[in-house]
This record gives structure tokens, C-alpha cells and sequence, in this order.
């Protein structure tokens, strides 16, 4: 396993590749391009801005304005759910190369992770663009934190996502478990309403026990709470147990890795 | 020399989960089999302790029957799975044109296909760069390099594959039955392609059916049957065992074929409107089968040689003998012995029989045989059927037996149709041929 690991880094370049493969892949063909890695994140926020704003408006003053609150959970969590989605499909995707090239087949949720992360980053500048319209602007001792809640995140969803597609690869039905699980997780996550919502005290051990809510949470408090960075703590717990993850879904995955040719 | 390629006792094992398709998560979970079904149900030996060198430098063909392990062979070369005991070793870069172009995607252009194909194979992208326009007029796709490769034909697409994986520049170049890519212009290339590695002392191992290129080709010929070494050598030696044991193989498959045909009973009910022999238009409709109304009967069809070995593989050119055991309960006056021979596809190639041949029937008691003696059946290569039949000189059958009985020719050659007539080439004038080298 530490071999495989140890090789992982001199793929980097077909790593890239893939990644910008499945980047332009995904947008070749239509008219805009890759103004939709843009336009998916704004018209999904639309759409919960009006649900929110409009149809269920009872809400605490502190996470106004709404739009910006919403977005710092949002789009952390596209990067998550898409990523674990298409990773449970990667091996199946890519099994003629598994099958008849030589090819490290961990690459491929990898790289799912990874082209979810550009997305992530591409949708950053409407995040940016949102915070400064409302002239919400963060704290910038704060900002420097960003990279590593990302990092934090990656490894994490990375993990998952080594988790889930070796899983995918022997039981197929993992893929149509994981939407639903995906829309609870989404729902049980402060993303759409805040962690301190009243009357949801019974409920904040759960909150604790979600790993996404740190990152959520954290995210937050980075972009759009001021004061001081108050969830450091728990995101490092959630980064030392998203190692823990990664290697275990690393483990599982390298054991698994001999038998994918003859299942996918 | 230094080995670039040595395989010692390696076995490979695939497992092979159970019969349902998919597992699911589901079921697992309800019959609490998660580990249990991660696990293998069975196994299968697709190499079995098979050991051979390929020296540096050296053209290796490695022949078989389908399902022998040859492409499992070059697998294990190339390190897409891994042995289940044994070793492998392969010195250099090895690159493999085993599935050509298996990591195209097909909404992206060829252009960048082939720069995520290269790095996929080894190469850095300033490697693909340098060698990009090498590549593009290999496969001649100049016009189409910037299209999406799903608008690709499938012979644009291996060939862009070919070309990508022939350009790694590799010390070990492994080949599995890639020369069906294109037209003959492009395979002529790839053939020059290949002599081109073998004159830099690149190292070479092929997998193919195409007994012609390894002995024009290589240098070595390793012959694999059934997950085992067989066989290695000279490839012409090698080549000549592989087709006796297949010729061995096909006889015993018609000798099966031929019991099930000869068990089956005579049936009146089936008798076509009357049929002579000599009505072809009607013979090459009629479906095979047997019939007749007795009491003669056809109880024994065999081709033998002229040693009276009964065969199914016959080498064009060969005399060979149509026998037939007949018997009849009551004797008979009236009787016509008719043989036919038909292609594969229903073709009479000939038929005769007594009576056309002014031989009159004048009495048949027991049991008697019949000998049709060819001198030489200077038939093409293929596969044929016999009809054979006893009848009265009206034709009302007695015993009819419609392409029952199959047979093979083998030509030494490949040349092509029906008839093989006995030829030589004679010359004059100013032309001059010699006889190919490696042939």
C-alpha cells in the first residue's frame, strides 16, 4: 500500500491531463462553455435564494444578507456531492483502462475529487463577487485560513471518494444509495440554515458528529461571520481523522485493487 | 544476450466472481455477505507455470488457440495485472498496443487525445509535443486531428491509437493482434514500423493468429495451449506443431460431427418430390438431412486415405477414398450409388453415380461396400459436404444421405476458390522471379 502511495506523485502529469480532460470534456458541445462552472453555482443559489427569501422567510438577522450565507455552505457542498457521486461511477466509467492499460486505477476518483475542486474554484470569483456587492467583506487575518479548510476538505472528500468507488465497483447499487444519502447529509449539514438555528439544540451533537459541518461551519465563519476564527479546533480534529479516512479508503481500495478488472 | 523480457513459472489465476451480474449492496447487507462477497467464487487458470526468455533485440510471435493465455501472456508483460506466482521481468520502457486508443475520450479532439494518450503511456508532454506531427501524419488524420474523436470511424480512431502508442519510442514493444487496423497501406506501414524496431535492437513480442507474419517476422516463436507452454523454438517449427495439432483438433470436431449425423435414422416421411442426382438446381435447395424409403441402407460414410485411415483433413491434392458401408435385408436389382461433393455455402463442386457412369446394377444381397477412389482432390482450401445415396434408376431413393458428412481441404498455399488445379509457373523473356526468403 505505502508503495502505491509512494508512486501516486509521479502521476501528477497524467493526473493534470485527466482532469483537464474531464473539464473540457464535460462543456464540449455546448454553447457556453465553461461559463456553466459559473452559471450551475448562481442558478442553483437563485433558486434556493427565492425558496429562502421568499417562501420561507424565518430566519435569524445574523445570517443576513441570505444569498452570501447560503453560498459559503453551497458550494463547498457541490464540490463534495459531485465528487462523491462521480467517483462512485469512476471505475465503471473507466474500466477499458483499467482493463488494457497500465494504469493506477486509483487515479480515477482522484481525479473526480480534483475536477470537483476546479468547479469549487471556479465558483469562488461569484462568491467573491457576492461578498463585495453586499460589502460583506471577511476578515483578512481570517482568509489565510482558506487554504487550509480546502486542504482539509480535499483530503477528506478524497477519502470518500477511494471509499466509495472501489464499493461502487462490487455492489452497484452503492450509486443509487448514495443520492439519497447525499440529500439527508445536504439537509443535516448547516448549510441552508445556521449551526446555532434556535431550536435545534438537541440536535447539535449530530451537527458535531457530521464531518461536513466543520467544514461548512468553518467556511462560515472564514467568509462570511466576523470575529475571530472560532472553529480552528474541530477542524483540525476533522483534518487528522480526514487523513485517518484517506488512508483507510486508500487501504480498502489497494485491496480491492486486483479484482476491479474482473468485476468492472 | 540480456534478457528484455523473462517470464519464470509464472501462473496466473483470474477469479472470477459468482454468477449474477451485479452484487448489490443491498443483498449484502440482508444476508450479511459484505466481506463474503468481496471475496472470489472461482477461479480459473489462465497461465500455468509458463516460463520463456525474450532476448533483447529479438521479434517474438507467441501463437495459440483462443483462450490459450496469449493476450493474458502479454498482459502480464506489459504490468497491467500482476502475476499470481512466478516473476516477471522486463527491462526498458515497454509500451503495448494491446486496446488502441482505450484511453480516448471521445467529446475531446484528436489533438488533445493524443497528448493525454502519450502521457498516459509514459510520455511528458514536451515528449508528445516534439513528437506530435510524427504522429498525426502516421495515422493520416491531418484533416480531422481537431475533431471531436467520437466522429471518428473506428479505423480513424485505431489508427490515431496505433500511431500514438507506436510513437512512445519504447524499448519493448508488445503487439496483440493490432494489424487489423487498417487498409493495407496502413498495415504495410506498421510492418515497416516494426522491421524499423527491429533493425534499432528493440525488443518485440507479438501475439497473433497470423501464423504468416511470426514466421516472416520473429525470430522465436513460443506456442501456447491452454494456459501452457507447448512449444518454442523456431518459428517455423513451432508453426508446423501448432497446425498439425490444430488439423488433429478439427478432425476429431467433424469425427463427433459425422457419429451424430450417422446415428440419425433414415426417415420416409422427410423424401422430397423425386430426386435424381444429376438435378442440381434442385439438389442446392434441398436442406440437409437423410431419407429414403429403405430396405438399402447407408450405414457407414467415410473419406479415408490411402492407407484406409478414416480422415476429415484432407491436403488438397491428395488421393482420398469415399467409402461407403451399405446393407439390405432383401435383395435388390435396381440400385444407383451416387456421391456429390458441395462447398460450405451449397455449391456442387461435383457428383456422379453409377448409372450415369454406364455401371447397371444387377444385384445386392447383405452387406457390401462401395469405394469411390479420387486419385487426387484437387479441391481449394475449405470446407466441403458429402451427399451420398443409394437409389433405384428412377431415382425413388433408398437411402439419401444430404450433406451429412463435412470434410476440410488444407492448400499449402493461400490461394483462394473451389478447384485447385495441379500448376506450375513457367517464365521466358527477360523476367526473372526467385522464390521468397522466409517462405
Amino acid at each position: 500500500m505505502w508503495r502505491n502511495l509512494a508512486r501516486l506523485p509521479r502521476y501528477r502529469g497524467l493526473i493534470y491531463s485527466l482532469v483537464s480532460r474531464e473539464l473540457k470534456a464535460r462543456y464540449r458541445g455546448s454553447v457556453l462553455g465553461f461559463f456553466w462552472s459559473f452559471i450551475n453555482p448562481l442558478i442553483l443559489l437563485t433558486i434556493y435564494s427565492i425558496v429562502f427569501v421568499t417562501f420561507l422567510p424565518n430566519r435569524s438577522a445574523l445570517i443576513e444578507p441570505y444569498g452570501v450565507f447560503l453560498f459559503c455552505g453551497l458550494l463547498p457542498w457541490t464540490w463534495l456531492s459531485a465528487s462523491l457521486n462521480e467517483s462512485a461511477a469512476a471505475l465503471v466509467a473507466g474500466g477499458n483502462l483499467i482493463k488494457k492499460v497500465m494504469f493506477p486505477a486509483e487515479i480515477l476518483p482522484l481525479v473526480s475529487v480534483l475536477a470537483g475542486m476546479v468547479h469549487f474554484f471556479l465558483g469562488l470569483p461569484i462568491l467573491v463577487g457576492f461578498l463585495l456587492f453586499f460589502e460583506h467583506a471577511p476578515d483578512a487575518a481570517d482568509l489565510a485560513w482558506f487554504p487550509v479548510v480546502v486542504l482539509v476538505q480535499l483530503v477528506f472528500t478524497a477519502g470518500m471518494a477511494l471509499l466509495l468507488s472501489a464499493l461502487t465497483a462490487h455492489f452497484r447499487d452503492i450509486r443509487d444509495i448514495l443520492s439519497h444519502v447525499l440529500t439527508f447529509w445536504f439537509f443535516a449539514t448547516p448549510i441552508i440554515y445556521p449551526w446555532f438555528q434556535p431550536g435545534l439544540e438537541a440536535y447539535r451533537i449530530w451537527f458535531k458528529l457530521n464531518p461536513f459541518t466543520h467544514l461548512a461551519v468553518s467556511y462560515q465563519e472564514l467568509l462570511f461571520f466576523h470575529g475571530p476564527f472560532g472553529h480552528l479546533q474541530s477542524l483540525f480534529w476533522l483534518g487528522g481523522l480526514s487523513v485517518l479516512l484517506f488512508l483507510a479508503g486508500y487501504w480498502v481500495f489497494d485491496r480491492l485493487r486486483d479484482s476491479f478488472a474482473e468485476v468492472v | 544476450m540480456t534478457p528484455a523480457i523473462e517470464l519464470r513459472g509464472v501462473t496466473k489465476v483470474y477469479r472470477r466472481y459468482d454468477g449474477r451480474q451485479f452484487r448489490t449492496l443491498k443483498s449484502a447487507l440482508l444476508q450479511r455477505s459484505l466481506v463474503r462477497d468481496l471475496r472470489p467464487d472461482e477461479t480459473f487458470t489462465a497461465l500455468a507455470d509458463v516460463s520463456f526468455v525474450v532476448p533483447e533485440g529479438a521479434t517474438v510471435g507467441v501463437i495459440g488457440r483462443n483462450g490459450s493465455g496469449k493476450s493474458t501472456a502479454l498482459k502480464l508483460v506489459a504490468g497491467i495485472t500482476k502475476p499470481t506466482s512466478g516473476t516477471v521481468a522486463v527491462r526498458g520502457r515497454v509500451s503495448a498496443l494491446i486496446e488502441l486508443g482505450a484511453g480516448f475520450h471521445p467529446e475531446i479532439s484528436g489533438r488533445e487525445n493524443v497528448f493525454i494518450n502519450g502521457i498516459m503511456l509514459g510520455l511528458t508532454k514536451r515528449e508528445v509535443e516534439q513528437r506530435f506531427d510524427e504522429i498525426v501524419d502516421f495515422a493520416e488524420l491531418r484533416d480531422f486531428i481537431d475533431a471531436p474523436v467520437k466522429t471518428y470511424s473506428s479505423g480513424m480512431y485505431m489508427r490515431l491509437g496505433f500511431a500514438v502508442a507506436i510513437h512512445v519510442d519504447p524499448d519493448v514493444l508488445l503487439v496483440d493482434e493490432v494489424l487489423a487496423v487498417g487498409d493495407e497501406g496502413f498495415t504495410h506501414k506498421c510492418l515497416d514500423k516494426f522491421a524499423e524496431f527491429k533493425r534499432r535492437g528493440k525488443t518485440t513480442l507479438i501475439v497473433t493468429h497470423t501464423l504468416g507474419l511470426v514466421e516472416r517476422f520473429c525470430d522465436e516463436a513460443v506456442w501456447l495451449d491452454a494456459g501452457r507452454k507447448r512449444a518454442e523454438g523456431h518459428p517455423k517449427r513451432v508453426i508446423d506443431a501448432y497446425v498439425t495439432d490444430i488439423e488433429r483438433h478439427e478432425e476429431s470436431f467433424l469425427a463427433a460431427a459425422d457419429r451424430r449425423a450417422q446415428q440419425e435414422p433414415a426417415r420416409p416421411d422427410r423424401a422430397p418430390a423425386p430426386a435424381a442426382v444429376d438435378d442440381t438446381a434442385d439438389l442446392s435447395k434441398a436442406a440437409e438431412g437423410r431419407w429414403g424409403s429403405g430396405p438399402v441402407e447407408i450405414v457407414d460414410v467415410a473419406l479415408v486415405t490411402r492407407d484406409g485411415e478414416p480422415t476429415h483433413v484432407v491436403h488438397s491434392g491428395e488421393p482420398v477414398t469415399v467409402r461407403l458401408g451399405v446393407r439390405t435385408p432383401t435383395p435388390v436389382d435396381d440400385f444407383v450409388f451416387g456421391v456429390g461433393i458441395f462447398s460450405a455455402d451449397g455449391v456442387m463442386v461435383y457428383g456422379t453415380n453409377t448409372g450415369v457412369e454406364g455401371l447397371e446394377g444387377a444385384s445386392l444381397n447383405g452387406a457390401a461396400e462401395v469405394r469411390l477412389e479420387i486419385d487426387a482432390l484437387d479441391l481449394g482450401e475449405g470446407t466441403y459436404k458429402l451427399d451420398v445415396a443409394v437409389h433405384k434408376r428412377d431415382g425413388a431413393p433408398y437411402d439419401y444421405h444430404r450433406l451429412l458428412h463435412t470434410f476440410r481441404v488444407k492448400s499449402p498455399v493461400k490461394d483462394a476458390g473451389l478447384y485447385r488445379p495441379r500448376h506450375r509457373w513457367m517464365f521466358a523473356g527477360d523476367v526473372r522471379v526467385h522464390a521468397r526468403a522466409d517462405d
